[in-house]
């Protein structure tokens, strides 16, 4: 017992404390396992994280790929004006993604310093709490946070919920913001959206059901230098990549007090 | 009974002329809106509601106010209100009309809002307010109906209505209660997230509503024969003033626990709205308008010789109504999203397009409140010229 990590304890304990705690289905979003730690870790049968390494993201050409490699995979549209700029993974200051992490003595170049952020798949997603439609949801087999853009009513309830600011809505048509190629063909057969939707990331599940790491990931590892700034995973697999570095090295997440428990996690 | 809607003086007609006309205005709005997609309004990705769901909060709490009549009238068998209740009920109805129509222009796929019933997620305060929302208006139009429907044949309302009645009564705290809980429960917005902001809009919807049916009600004694009665109106008068009250105090409270804790979080919101924050402060003229028409009608209504005169008395409920609707229906829902939770700081202003749409919804209200008290009224004169 002693020997097991307490993240493992507490996927094994979850499900039962859960059943123990909370009456009714409606009840277990608001229910804790316990004091501490992501609510309802246990509920999926595994969960797809991953860890970014700010300091080799620290490369602009790093998080250029990256980001580049999303809006090519996701027909993303290319927004400028940030009234209706759509975002799956983008860069933000690490003291707005920290907020909790920042004090005064701070230097600028710490608190301005660039990091990555994307949807983080949360244990306990606010989002699809809230959507009256089931239109978001978590999806058990993997833990994605799922998007169905064909049964959203557009109300952006999730993105008063979502504290992260991970969710975009699309505000007018985005196709005619999407790149082509020279014959006028979409990049990638990934659906294109229609205004009236809200879109994020979804951890490349297109991908990922055919076997291939996210396009993040896979764009990071192919760049020199960047191999291993973004790192994909099962948390359930006690031998998985994620694990390893989670186990081995200091990790944050986003905002633990709120107790979503993002998936997404941080070397700092 | 209806027929009455169809008949009536040229001043009748003109009115419905009017709501048809900015009825119109707003469909064309909204067709504009539907084509183009939510990129015609002031929201942005930092600030995604806006007026149409602060107008839907406000409306929500004139609806629920129906109870401050209700109540009094079948629970006490308070006397005075006996000719107010209709009003009330024809007010509740129409507002709850309005704010089903505000959360409709707001989606953005309002063809699929039949999704909501389709598949709905017992985990959304979104799905429980309609449910909420659509049971008041059903319970409204039972209850307004058929003991109209009696009254009109001066006889006793059947006795299966007295529970429908009953139920009604917490039923509008709860429309009100759910609103609040829409936003209360997001761990993502701070200044939301406290428990006192269901018992504030209640607080603060006691004193709105009722003074918007002071109005109605001195606007049907200036211009029909009918009228709800000296004393209806004065104990309304008094109900306006403990609610106003104790939402002042509510957002005293409130204020206290953000700025003496001094959490940047909870004070970022507070900041924005009454000095600015990081040189955004769209909203400050509109709070400080709020905040001073608060105190003066408060003090007016405090007093019981300004409180008491009919001519005073209207004024006074128009700048409540005001007061309320700046805290709500603009206030409110905006400064949750400020600042963003990147920390970044958008201001929102309406557009034009928005605001002819919310004055079409608002039109669509009035008509259908003009018509019910058309006919209340025709009923009532008719009666008293037996």
């Amino acid at each position: 017992m002693e020997k097991k990590s307490r993240r493992t304890f507490l996927k094994e304990t979850a499900g039962a404390a859960l059943g123990l705690s909370c009456g009714g289905s409606i009840l277990t979003a608001a229910c804790t396992t316990s004091g501490e730690g992501s609510h309802g870790e246990g509920s999926v049968e595994s969960q797809w994280a991953m860890v970014i390494d700010t300091e080799k993201a620290r490369n602009p050409a790093v998080r250029e790929a990256c980001m580049e490699a999303c809006v090519r995979e996701h027909n993303v549209p290319r927004i400028d004006d940030p009234a209706e700029k759509i975002d799956w993974i983008w860069e933000e200051e690490y003291q707005h993604v920290f907020p909790d992490q920042v004090h005064d003595h701070l230097p600028d170049s710490v608190k301005e310093a660039p990091v990555l952020v994307l949807c983080n798949h949360c244990t306990n997603p606010p989002c699809v709490r809230v959507c009256p439609t089931q239109a978001t949801w978590k999806r058990e087999e993997d833990g994605i946070v799922m998007m169905d853009m064909h049964r959203c009513i557009g109300c952006r309830y999730c993105m008063a919920a979502c504290p992260y600011g991970s969710r975009s809505f699309n505000w007018r048509d985005p196709r005619q913001f999407v790149d082509t190629d020279a014959q006028g063909n979409f990049h990638s057969e990934y659906p294109t959206r229609t205004r009236g939707v809200v879109e994020k990331c979804n951890f490349c599940a297109e991908r990922l059901r055919d076997g291939l790491a996210p396009a993040c990931v896979e764009a990071v590892n192919q760049l020199p230098g960047g191999e291993g700034a973004l790192t994909f995973g099962d948390l359930s697999d006690p031998a998985s990549e994620v694990n390893r570095i989670l186990s081995s090295q200091r990790t944050i997440t986003r905002r633990v007090a709120l107790g979503t428990g993002p998936n997404v996690f941080y070397i700092v | 009974m209806l027929e009455a809607a169809f008949r009536g003086g040229k001043r009748y007609w003109i009115l419905l002329g009017v709501w048809v006309v900015l009825i119109l205005v707003g469909l064309f709005a909204w067709g504009r809106q539907f084509t183009e997609g939510l990129t015609v309004t002031g929201m942005s990705q930092d600030v995604t509601w806006g007026i149409y769901i602060a107008q839907f909060t406000f409306l929500v709490g004139v609806a629920a106010s129906a109870v401050m009549v209700v109540l009094p009238y079948y629970l006490h068998d308070y006397k005075a209100f006996g000719r107010m209740v209709i009003l009330g009920e024809g007010l509740a109805v129409s507002a709850v009309i309005m704010c089903m129509l505000f959360i409709f222009v707001d989606m953005g796929q309002p063809t699929r809002v039949t999704n909501v019933l389709l598949h709905p997620s017992l985990s959304s305060m979104m799905f429980w307010d309609s449910v909420a929302l659509g049971g008041y208006l059903v319970l409204n139009l039972i209850i307004g109906a058929v003991t109209f429907d009696a009254e009109r044949k001066e006889g006793p309302p059947p006795a299966w209505i007295k529970p429908v009645i009953i139920l009604s009564i917490p039923w509008a705290v709860s429309i009100h209660t759910v609103t609040a809980f829409l936003y209360s429960g997001l761990e993502a917005r701070s200044f939301w997230m406290t428990a006192i902001l269901a018992p504030r809009f209640l607080a603060s919807a006691f004193a709105s509503g009722p003074s918007l049916l002071i109005l109605l009600a001195l606007i049907l004694r200036g211009f029909t024969k009918f009228d709800p009665g000296k004393e209806a109106i004065q104990k309304l008068a008094v109900i306006v003033t403990y609610a106003l009250t104790v939402n002042v105090f509510f957002v005293g409270v409130e204020v206290f626990t953000a700025l003496y804790s001094d959490m940047p979080h909870h004070v970022h919101a507070f900041q924005y709205l009454f000095v600015g924050l990081h040189g955004h402060d769209a909203l400050v003229p509109w709070m400080w308008t709020g905040a001073t028409l608060t105190v003066i009608c408060l003090t007016l209504l405090l007093t019981p010789k300004v409180r008491n005169n009919l001519k005073l008395l209207g004024p006074i409920c128009a700048g409540v109504i005001a007061a309320i609707w700046i805290e709500k229906g603009v206030g409110m829902v905006v400064a949750g999203f400020v600042p963003n939770p990147l920390g970044r700081v958008t201001d929102y202003s309406p557009t034009g397009v928005e605001v002819a749409v919310t004055v079409g919804v608002y039109a669509i209200g009035f008509m259908m409140l003009t018509l019910i008290y058309k006919i209340v009224v025709n009923v009532r004169e008719r009666m008293l010229a037996a």
